[in-house]
């Protein structure tokens, strides 16, 4: 398979440059990543079988310039920027596959132009609030308590590949810059409370949609499945057991078919 | 030197045990487990008390600031004290100490110009004395207790700053069409009696790109850091290299410096009258995580990069409510994080980090932690009467001109004055 490109997208709102990192062959499928910032995990990698992928990256995260997120002033401007994104792909009618913050952008776009958006997976979305199940205050942890209320279990193999980072000094200074940095670029559309209004928009969605949560996710609770299932018309969800917020990393196995399966379907 | 008593008005009387298991001092302490009103009562009372003290003792300024949700300090708006003293040197015949709000935090505040309204009162009722600070906020007050998004809070800060001079100096109605705040008509009332408006005092902690801003717009720096100035020659040398390559001269004007110092008639009884204070200090008042200071997005990527390749040649701490709690009080008085000992030893160590660092202000917190009013006060005394007078004279000799000081105030005062408490 060739190795992902990026593609660079002139976006005429907010003057933002886009980077889309693209891979694969097939129909088009958007994936939205999470608030860490862009990556391509074994997951991604498996939708290019099938799929031609574009995995835009967060404005200030990724292979943007770090400071393009001061232009993009809210969720209303971050909204239009994918939607001329979208433009400029030619996508019309795309599935859209979304992980925590990106979940809830996949929402919003959804919402916003419920036609354009023919299938949604939303892995652990962000985006409700429920004052009996506050989602964890991510953006104000250590590392050791963030990865903690990320993943279930720190010692299974392929969290320990998703939490490996580089040795070298200056290397490692640039990954932790960036990665702080996309919290805080992502974090700009959800702080402090991530409730931005999504409640009002998400019946609009006419996307058929497949909800996959980690039942014992520390980050947002598994109650919230059927939060967004009660609001999604056309919806179903999967739980998936004996595992945290990142399911498509701690359970890959289960996650890949489903997901597979969902979007054939 | 200008010399100013800084209070931050702790809660003096956390248990032993404090803060437990607490993340944080800041955000995460419980009010209904800690707090008591009736003890606070005496702690803003005793506050105001220790400045004022300070003042007839011939300080230069007195100072205040602004924080929430904690025990280390909780002037929740500066200008309430700030009016308090305002009036009362006023009224007792002290109007030459400059009021040093350091500060109300414009981009916390909406709309700014409320801070700009309420300085201008200050000015107004001191009669110029005010030195208008413009902190940009910690992360744990700004973003959490007040919960401005970090990644916006610089912004909203440069933009706040140009609002409140405007609004102080334009002579016209305008309307004010920001990004983060819109006005439709602009016309402040009062206005400062300083003219064109009172200097600004911008503090900081190691952010280079706060250092380029008051370089680019000729503003003075406050450096505040807890680690005392040995430790401050990683960021001061910075702050001159920067201000050299920007073209600005050495004018130690340009800085500021925070100390917590503690003096007593000798050495050793220094050491034993403030150790337990300095322990309370840092112990339980700075138990404080990074991720609460600097939440992400409050540090601008260039700033965060700069920090985190520094590593601990910049700074010598990350991790306040872990990296402290090894150090007794006789280890943070041997690396100087404060300047604990007789007059002497306290004039000695202050003129030479003055000197060696190279600023022209010092701020002084002389109540630190949980030392009670009347060590507070023994400690204001001492201070005032055998080490303030000589650091008073420092650059005296050379030709440096203070435009960041009230106009009013610049000339040294050239003695001490009678104790009013004497």
């Amino acid at each position: 398979m060739a190795a992902p490109v990026i593609k660079t997208i002139p976006i005429k709102h907010c003057n933002f440059e886009a980077k889309v990192k693209t891979a694969g062959s097939g129909p088009p499928l958007v994936y939205l990543h999470a608030a860490g910032g862009p990556i391509w995990d074994d997951f991604v990698e498996g939708l290019t079988e099938h799929y031609t992928v574009y995995a835009p990256h967060h404005p200030g995260t990724g292979e943007t310039v770090r400071e393009s997120i001061y232009t993009v002033e809210s969720l209303w401007d971050l909204v239009l920027i994918y939607d001329e994104i979208f433009d400029a792909l030619n996508l019309q009618s795309v599935p859209v596959v979304g992980t925590s913050f990106g979940g809830m952008m996949a929402c919003e776009l959804a919402a916003h132009r419920p036609e354009r958006i023919s299938k949604l997976v939303l892995l652990d979305p962000i985006g409700l609030w429920r004052d009996d199940a506050p989602v964890a205050p991510y953006m104000l942890m250590p590392p050791d308590k963030l990865v903690a209320t990320l993943y279930k279990d720190l010692s299974s193999a392929p969290v320990q590949k998703a939490l490996q980072m580089p040795d070298d000094p200056d290397e490692l200074a640039t990954v932790t810059a960036d990665l702080v940095w996309a919290l805080g670029a992502t974090g700009k559309f959800v702080w402090p409370i991530p409730d931005k209004g999504l409640k009002k928009r998400i019946h609009r969605i006419k996307a058929k949609a497949l909800i996959v949560w980690g039942e014992d996710d520390a980050l947002v609770s598994s109650v919230y499945a059927k939060e967004f299932a009660a609001r999604i018309a056309n919806s179903r969800v999967e739980i998936i057991k004996d595992c945290g917020h990142v399911p498509q990393v701690e359970k890959l196995d289960i996650v890949r078919p489903l997901v597979a399966n969902f979007l054939a379907g | 030197m200008k010399v100013t008593s800084f209070h931050f008005m702790p809660y003096r009387d956390l248990p032993e045990d404090f803060p437990r298991g607490l993340a944080s001092a800041w955000v995460d302490a419980p009010w209904w487990e800690y707090g008591d009103a009736d003890k606070v009562t005496d702690f803003y009372n005793w506050s105001i008390d220790e400045l004022m003290l300070a003042a007839k003792l011939g300080f230069d300024g007195v100072g205040t600031n602004e924080h929430h949700q904690n025990p280390y300090g909780f002037m929740c708006n500066p200008n309430l004290f700030g009016a308090i003293l305002a009036k009362m040197t006023r009224d007792q015949g002290l109007e030459d100490v400059a009021l040093v709000q350091l500060g109300a935090t414009l981009a916390a505040t909406s709309p700014p110009i409320r801070i700009a309204e309420e300085y201008a009162v200050l000015d107004c009722i001191s009669g110029g004395r005010l030195i208008a600070g413009v902190p940009l906020g910690l992360g744990c007050d700004a973003n959490i207790s007040y919960g401005i998004t970090p990644m916006d809070q610089r912004e909203r800060w440069r933009e706040a700053i140009d609002l409140m001079l405007k609004a102080w100096t334009a002579k016209e109605f305008f309307a004010w069409n920001g990004k983060y705040y819109q006005l439709p008509k602009v016309n402040l009332w009062p206005r400062p009696v300083q003219d064109p408006h009172p200097p600004l005092l911008v503090p900081g902690a190691a952010s280079s790109s706060t250092w380029d801003y008051c370089h680019d717009r000729n503003l003075p720096y406050a450096y505040l850091s807890y680690f005392g100035g040995k430790s401050a020659y990683n960021v001061m040398d910075r702050f001159w290299e920067r201000a050299a390559a920007k073209g600005k001269d050495a004018n130690p004007y340009r800085a500021s410096f925070l100390q917590v110092v503690g003096v007593a008639e000798t050495d050793q009884k220094a050491e034993e009258e403030y150790a337990k204070h300095v322990e309370y200090f840092y112990h339980k008042l700075l138990h404080q995580p990074t991720y609460q200071i600097a939440p992400p997005g409050y540090a601008d990527y260039k700033s965060l990069l700069n920090i985190l390749k520094s590593g601990s040649k910049l700074l010598q701490f990350g991790d306040l409510s872990v990296e402290l709690k090894p150090l007794n009080a006789k280890d943070m008085i041997d690396k100087e994080f404060v300047v604990v000992g007789s007059p002497a030893t306290v004039r000695e160590k202050l003129a030479s980090m003055a000197k060696g660092l190279n600023v022209g202000h010092l701020m002084v917190v002389l109540q630190f932690g949980s030392m009670p009013h009347a060590l507070a006060t023994k400690n204001i005394e001492l201070f005032g009467r055998e080490v303030l007078p000589h650091l008073q004279q420092i650059w005296e000799d050379k030709s440096w001109e203070n435009p960041w000081w009230p106009k009013r105030l610049r000339t040294r005062k050239v003695k001490q004055r009678e104790m009013a408490t004497a």
